[in-house]
């Protein structure tokens, strides 16, 4: 689901059957995709259906417009940072209580400002509650004494550990809030959604898409609603892999009428942000794949400043072949016969109008068009590309052998993807590919996903522990547990956390994403062994749709 | 989010893969909860902290600063040359301008290696700092720079490297000399015969807190500085002089290491040693960072912080007091101090012992610096070892007038290949680093 259309598309054995897309009410979001639903499955057994994936922006919206909950937040801070900028819910009251980087209670929780939290929050009516303490990842027992005080007061409750493993406050801050904050929208829509689809006999299982390109059921994500905040260009960059199995680097375009989005490709698989992505500016630990936007698009309005070509970043209107009172790189396309659509005349006189101001024919003008939208989207991929090259590195092997993302080719989606791919051939100096259904990648993304998941393991063999956040699971361990134990262990509740999360499985690919043991050393003895471990199950597809029909270039 | 009011770079590489040995304390684990610390925080979401990977320091980069015995590449290994080219990469931003100060939080630290390198000693093998500051001459030219060493140990190796140099002011703040390693850093080592009074030492008692540091920074460091009048303020930020180091004996803490930067505002601060870290390091280098950065680090406490354990007596409030005004009247008197001791004199000649404590080598040295009245004048080094590799040594210093040059080259063809085990010419306004040895000749 996007802004303005809803893709739907219907699969059978790795063959795309029918594909729909409609425009969408966002006013009536359940009505929009009951509707494609039905069109989608027209004449089919419901009985058949295997199940149901929903990339929905339920939760973006509501974040856009303003109508998420009131959430409460608790918050331990300890000492460190000055704590006022973590300010993001209607009441935040801040505790003490504090756990230092290796999960040892410096000072306990005081049970009386909980008590009193409770009723600041109960006072000025709020329902939804967040609680989130520093470095609650490697000792979740303050949040848990929290939760068990107030369990009965508020729902839903999210607590810090749970949302990621990772260690970063202000984002476990904002993450627990963001979640907390769209619980009950989600919840609603996902009741919804069972009742329209038990009317119409559906009984299949329905999951929904995340922003890390993975699916998890329904019901999971009733509890972690937040990660399925922009999963919008994650559908998009999981369609593409559909149709393009590779393993080479590349980069991804999914060029719409607004906007492009960039993503990239290392060894063929997509690559993730670092942390999290930002939510209305706020940054969390909501796993994504990378994904950078910029305002240029089919349908970005063009204009000629101080004889230089502009294009975007706003989008306007439409473009002068469909109707709108811009000139836009569609017109352009049009005028050089790249695309049939909308009013050629209009799209001329677009061109000519540019042309004018620059002493060229309108033909060259739409050349110049295309040539410096290519242009600024190269620019673009290559500063993305820098950056991401210089991603920090903590080990003397990685900053001298580490890898570097060098793209080989380039993968394009969206309405002018077709159009603009000789010109990105030539600016990029390497092929271009786009795939035939290049229109509803997004929708095939979504329905092809696999589960996924990821934990965070932390071993601290001197204080006789291994915690997994992500999973509650904080138990006692002997103090010779190893790396290898660990790793095994990983992989093993990696399996177990995707299946809850709705994974069948052989689907399920597990692996070491990261893996690290420091011996620890205190006097001149080593007394343990601190052992980081994260572990996930892959973002993939169930089956691919790269066959030679579905793929052009 | 937050926004940091200087745009701060940190060049954070904790190189998690190196150690001098397993148990030692310069080992893998040393940056591991400062990471664990830092990442919590959500520093590097902070607007205004960039973060940069290191560089890899060129061998040109070692050449300019230091004699390495038998070459550089069998001295230093490539997390040698990372530290130091974090630290370069630190400046570099500083210098064009990306960022207003910079924190390089690199390992393994530099402070005790000196001109002549025979191994390591005190966990260094080459100077982070000065190669860092001799890569910013040659790239930017002349700079006037003040260096604050910070850590616990006198800085012996960059008090030897800029020694003769009156453009690089070294004052290092430390525990006394008579109570710990490297057992140097007295008032009496004073500068060479080109920078005498540029060679400042500040031996502090076992006990001195914050109160102590903070004296000596406001009445004595700040003062100075003001009459220097660097381009760039350098810290040496070691975090060794931290109440719960366990090779130490000071009682500093983290809003005081915090309180010192801020008010010292250096331009570029490198970390040296520190040790415990668990208990330290993890909140002195949150300390620094905030401070380097303009936020607020009045929130930043140790777990096992005690204001009234760590208040320091007011005898050592006297001593230092005293120690201040002794060290102040000696650079207010250094013209005079040079007049006295260079009357007559064409070279000044010093002889000393050098203890390499990480590899156990003993280095027996002298060094000759001409005095001159138109340039810091060119030095020799003459030096062996209780390993063998007897080496003789030229520099001509970067300001070095005509005849210095021509005396430098003159000196180096000169020298009797077959006596020594190699023989060096430092060029440093060529930017030109020669050797010989006997091998090359037959």
């Amino acid at each position: 689901m996007g802004g303005t259309h809803i893709d739907g598309v219907l699969i059978h054995q790795g063959e795309i059957m029918k594909v729909t897309k409609s425009p969408t009410d966002p006013s009536n979001m359940l009505e929009s995709i009951l509707e494609a639903l039905k069109h989608l499955l027209a004449g089919q057994d419901p009985s058949q259906i295997e199940r149901i994936i929903l990339s929905t922006t339920i939760c973006t919206n509501a974040i856009v417009e303003n109508k998420t909950d009131p959430v409460g937040m608790i918050i331990e801070c300890g000492p460190g940072l000055a704590n006022d900028f973590l300010r993001c819910g209607r009441e935040n009251i801040f505790i003490s209580g504090y756990i230092d980087h290796r999960g040892r209670e410096v000072s306990p929780i005081d049970p009386g400002e909980i008590r009193h939290a409770v009723e600041i929050l109960k006072k000025h009516g709020i329902s939804a509650v967040a609680v989130t303490g520093k470095f609650s990842v490697r000792n979740n027992e303050h949040e848990i004494k929290i939760n068990e005080m107030i369990k009965d007061k508020f729902s839903p409750i999210t607590l810090g550990h749970t949302v990621s493993g990772k260690l970063n406050f202000p984002r476990r801050v904002f993450t627990s809030y963001y979640n907390s904050a769209v619980y009950t929208i989600f919840q609603n829509f996902c009741n919804n959604i069972h009742r329209a689809l038990q009317k119409q006999s559906i009984n299949s299982p329905v999951f929904v898409l995340k922003a890390d390109g993975g699916t998890m059921s329904i019901k999971a994500g009733e509890k972690y609603p937040v990660n399925t905040i922009l999963s919008g260009p994650a559908a998009s960059i999981m369609g593409g892999q559909a149709f393009l199995k590779t393993s080479k680097d590349a980069v991804f375009l999914d060029i719409g009428g607004t906007t492009t989005d960039i993503a990239f490709l290392a060894d063929g698989v997509p690559l993730f942000e670092p942390l999290g992505i930002k939510i209305a500016g706020f940054p969390t630990l909501v796993r994504a794949l990378y994904s950078v936007s910029i305002g240029v698009g089919g349908d970005s309005k063009v204009s000629v400043e101080k004889q230089r070509l502009v294009i975007g970043p706003e989008r306007l209107d439409r473009p002068k072949a469909l109707g709108g009172r811009y000139p836009t790189p569609t017109d352009a396309m049009i005028v050089l016969g790249l695309m049939d659509i909308g009013d050629k005349k209009k799209a001329a006189y677009a061109m000519k109008e540019i042309g004018q101001i620059l002493n060229l024919s309108a033909e060259s003008a739409a050349e110049k068009v295309l040539d410096t939208m290519a242009d600024m989207i190269k620019c673009k991929v290559d500063e993305l590309l820098d950056d991401i090259n210089s991603h920090p590195v903590y080990t003397v092997k990685e900053l001298l052998y580490g890898k570097k993302v060098k793209p080989q080719l380039i993968q394009a989606i969206g309405g002018p993807a077709k159009a603009l791919a000789p010109v990105l051939e030539e600016k990029f100096r390497i092929p271009c590919i786009y795939p035939k259904f290049y229109k509803v990648a997004n929708a095939v993304g979504a329905a092809l996903a696999r589960t996924t998941a990821e934990i965070t393991m932390f071993v601290d063999t001197e204080q006789k522990t291994l915690s997994v956040p992500e999973m509650g699971l904080y138990e006692k361990i002997s103090s010779a547990y190893s790396l290898e134990e660990s790793k095994m262990r990983a992989l093993d509740l990696i399996k177990q956390q995707s299946r809850l999360l709705g994974a069948k499985d052989d689907e399920i690919e597990a692996e070491i994403l990261e893996e690290s043991s420091f011996n620890m050393v205190r006097g001149f003895y080593t007394t343990g062994k601190n052992i980081r471990i994260r572990a996930q199950t892959k973002p993939g597809l169930i089956s691919q749709l790269w066959s030679e029909q579905n793929v052009k270039s | 989010m937050l926004k940091a009011e200087h745009r701060l770079g940190l060049v954070f590489f904790p190189a998690f893969d190196w150690a001098i040995s397993p148990s030692h304390p310069e080992r893998e684990e040393r940056l591991l909860y400062t990471q664990d610390q830092i990442f919590e925080e959500g520093i590097m979401d902070i607007e205004n902290i960039k973060t940069y990977n290191p560089e890899l320091a060129s061998l040109k980069d070692v050449q300019r600063v230091h004699f390495c015995v038998p070459d550089v590449e069998e001295r230093v290994t490539k997390s040698h040359l990372i530290s130091a080219g974090g630290a370069i990469k630190a400046a570099h931003v500083v210098m064009e301008k990306e960022v207003d100060k910079a924190f390089a939080l690199v390992r393994p630290p530099g402070h005790h290696a000196q001109r002549v390198v025979y191994g390591d000693r005190g966990f260094c093998i080459i100077n982070v700092e000065a190669i860092m500051l001799e890569n910013l001459r040659a790239k930017y030219g002349p700079l006037r720079i003040a260096i604050v060493d910070t850590d616990c140990h006198h800085g012996d190796g960059t008090q030897d490297i800029y020694w003769n140099d009156k453009n690089t002011l070294f004052i290092s703040l430390h525990q006394d000399g008579r109570t710990l390693y490297p057992g140097t850093g007295f008032l009496d080592e004073f500068g060479g015969p080109g920078a005498i009074g540029y060679n400042i030492n500040v031996p502090l008692p076992p006990g001195t807190g914050d109160e102590g540091f903070l004296y000596v920074l406001d009445n004595l460091v700040l003062p100075i500085l003001d009459e220097f009048k660097p381009d760039l303020v350098i810290n040496s930020a070691g975090q060794d002089n931290h109440y719960t180091d366990p090779l130490t004996n000071m009682n500093f803490t983290a809003r005081g290491y915090a309180e010192l930067n801020h008010r010292l505002n250096p331009d570029i601060a490198v970390l040296e040693g520190g040790y415990s870290i668990e208990g330290a390091l993890p909140y002195v280098n949150l300390g620094i960072i905030l401070a380097m950065a303009g936020l607020d680090y009045s929130h930043i406490c140790e777990p096992d912080f005690d204001a009234k354990k760590l208040k320091q007596s007011p005898q050592i409030t006297d001593y230092i007091k005293k120690l201040c005004n002794n060290v102040y009247y000696r650079w207010k008197q250094k013209e005079q101090i040079a007049q006295e001791l260079l009357k007559g004199k064409d070279y000044i000649k010093r002889q000393r012992h050098i203890y390499y404590d990480t590899d156990g080598i003993m280095e027996y040295q002298t060094q000759i610096f001409k005095v001159c009245k138109k340039c810091s004048g060119v030095s020799i080094i003459e030096s062996n070892s209780d390993i063998g590799m007897p080496i003789f040594a030229v520099t001509i210093p970067y300001d070095a007038c005509q005849s210095c040059v021509d005396e430098g080259y003159k000196t180096f063809n000169e020298a009797d290949v077959q006596k020594y085990y190699k023989i060096y010419l430092q060029d440093r306004p060529n930017d030109v680093y020669l050797t010989k040895s006997p091998d090359l000749i037959s």
